[in-house]
């Protein structure tokens, strides 16, 4: 991964340029990671720390997630902002339009459980996990834009660990909760016979 | 075998008796006919400023009818207001318009105030009028750059948002929150202000007009901006006022009302300012009487920064207020002026911690309600800029 990380030096180093080794894993999950574009979901309150994230003072364009309204253009959909019933059928349709692989940044207690919203309500849907498979949550009321930079950063942590084959996932140290990482509950020792932890 | 039973076909079913009622409704004719191209537009679109969807019917290019639909931000608020107390009601109106969280926060608790008779100290009124007048900026900004952005020009949503990102700094510092602030509370406000704010706001106040002339002459002086906004959306005076118009929207269209002046509420009869009024009632008007009042904003805040100094530092919360109001039973309403419009808090009150039921009369609800009305005749393109020159906060629009 060193070498796919620090590509401008691996080509320098490597004599006569222009070739280096790698697996297709590791550059495919490279070029993802950093140009992670955003599909803003931003429907309320916390589509405004959205819009911050992008403009003068944060300017998340430097990190590649560039907000693009088109859903076939984009990778990870950020849903900012309480979804209602009646919204929810849009959002989902949204979801399906965008090309895998694709990953949703749930921002916001509203997104994350319906938040404020959650009791004595009757139009909001509690969560948009029931119906968007979430990979970060963000709490917050709303959160900061810095908290979304941080969403950005982990899940692109998240994408590098992932390989283009769907049903494997490529270990990558320090990144995914490992066998014996506390994270995932279990002990150092129930780690399976074998594994390379 | 059984007979086929001798069944009265022939008999003439008894006529249903007349019933006493209103007359039928006739319903309208189908909108929708013809060689029309009907379009769709939203919820989620980029150029809607939110959750709005926009039924569109085309003759070509040229809109003939715009239907808003809306609801798709309903958050049921109102009724969630009835299961909170009177104090706990105040961070759902913070969710109500998000871009100027502060104004409904205050209507609200006038609205508390007039009905449980609560009197405020003045220092509380000045640091609300100065947060309402920083609100209005910060909001402003909000529709004045994606006025920019929807013909074209992206760079001066850079330069507002870097004003809007100046005033929630201030507020940052103020009470802790980039957007819902929470802050104006029911007989007072929360926080005091903290050290050094009030330079801080005045250096703010002093850089802010020089931004706005400087967006005047860049982006309303645009050849481009102009020829995308003067003569698009125009609405006259009476229509303004008969569709209950308010705020910039009526005031682009030359109606000379605004509630600080013609409703005088708070300490607003101390301060001298002027509202500024526009006269075509274009989208161009609309948003420039914005950056006017924006810099009208900036004269306020100034007097009553030099106000604030005769009060008490600490003297922000009236004297005796219960943990828990139950004001005697007896309805209030009360108004102020957003950044949107005449923004109303209606609070009936059955003697109980909670209220029994409150409603909220929305500028941006009742300026939306122009979008059939404005946008007729112009085309798609302008169908955008049209929409954004209502500058809808669906927050507030759906509750
Ligand atoms: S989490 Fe809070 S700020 Fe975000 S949309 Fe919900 S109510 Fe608004």
């Amino acid at each position: 991964m060193a070498g796919v990380d620090d590509l401008a030096k691996a080509l320098e180093s490597t004599p006569g340029g222009g070739i280096i080794l790698t697996s297709i894993d590791a550059i495919a999950d490279w070029a993802r990671g950093y140009s992670l574009w955003m599909m803003p979901m931003g429907t309320a309150c916390c589509a405004m720390e959205l819009i911050a994230a992008s403009f003068s003072k944060f300017d998340f364009d430097r990190h590649g997630s560039i907000p693009r309204p088109d859903p076939r253009h984009t990778d990870v959909m950020v849903v900012a902002g309480t979804i209602t019933h009646k919204m929810a059928p849009a959002v989902k349709r949204l979801w399906a339009q965008m090309p895998d692989p694709k990953w949703c940044i749930a921002m916001g207690n509203c997104a994350v459980s319906g938040g404020i919203f959650y009791y004595d309500t009757y139009s909001v849907v509690r969560g948009v996990d029931e119906f968007l498979p979430v990979d970060i949550y963000i709490a917050g009321c709303p959160p900061r834009p810095e908290s979304l930079q941080d969403a950005i950063l982990r899940l692109r942590e998240k994408v590098r660990a992932e390989s283009i084959s769907p049903s494997r996932v490529r270990a990558v140290e320090g990144v995914l909760p490992l066998p014996g990482d506390p994270l995932r509950g279990e002990t150092a020792d129930a780690a399976p016979e074998g594994s390379d932890v | 075998m059984i007979e086929p039973q001798d069944t009265p076909t022939d008999q003439a079913a008894p006529a249903l008796p007349d019933l006493d009622c209103a007359p039928d409704v006739v319903m309208p004719e189908v909108i929708y006919e013809g060689d029309n191209t009907i379009v769709n537009i939203g919820p989620s679109h980029p150029s809607t400023h939110g959750v709005c969807r926009v039924i569109v019917e085309l003759d070509g290019e040229i809109v003939r009818h715009a239907e808003p639909v809306i609801g798709h931000l309903h958050r049921g608020i109102e009724k969630m207001a009835e299961n909170r107390t009177y104090l706990q009601v105040v961070p759902l109106t913070d969710r109500l318009d998000y871009v100027g969280s502060m104004y409904a926060n205050w209507a609200y608790c006038r609205a508390v105030e007039r009905l449980a008779g609560i009197r405020v100290p003045e220092r509380a009124e000045y640091i609300r009028v100065i947060v309402c007048e920083l609100q209005r900026i910060a909001s402003h900004m909000m529709a004045i750059g994606p006025a920019g952005a929807d013909t074209g020009a992206t760079s001066a949503f850079m330069y507002t948002f870097w004003q809007r990102e100046l005033v929630v700094d201030l507020f940052e510092s103020l009470c802790g929150a980039r957007l819902t602030y929470n802050y104006v509370r029911p007989g007072g406000v929360s926080f005091d202000l903290p050290d050094g704010w009030i330079e801080k706001c005045r250096e703010f106040v002093a850089q802010h007009p020089a931004a706005m002339l400087e967006i005047d002459r860049f982006l309303f002086g645009n050849v481009i901006f102009r020829a995308r906004t003067k003569g698009i959306g125009v609405l006259d005076a009476d229509d303004a006022v008969s569709w209950g118009a308010s705020g910039p929207v009526a005031r682009g269209s030359g109606v000379d009302w605004d509630l600080r002046r013609d409703d005088p509420y708070s300490v607003y009869p101390r301060f001298d300012f002027s509202i500024p009024v526009g006269d075509n009632g274009d989208v161009y008007d609309r948003t420039r009487v914005r950056l006017w009042e924006a810099i009208e904003s900036c004269r306020i805040i100034g007097q009553a920064l030099d106000g604030l100094a005769e009060f008490e530092p600490g003297t922000i919360k009236a004297d005796g207020m219960p943990r828990l109001l139950a004001p005697r039973p007896g309805d209030a309403y009360d108004h102020i002026e957003s950044a949107r419009g005449s923004l109303g808090v209606y609070l009936v009150s059955d003697g109980s911690v909670r209220p029994y039921r409150m409603k909220v009369r929305s500028p941006a609800f009742c300026n939306l309600a122009l979008l059939p009305l404005v946008s007729e005749g112009y085309t798609l393109s302008d169908l955008v800029v049209i929409l954004g020159s209502l500058d809808p906060v669906f927050g507030e629009v759906d509750r």
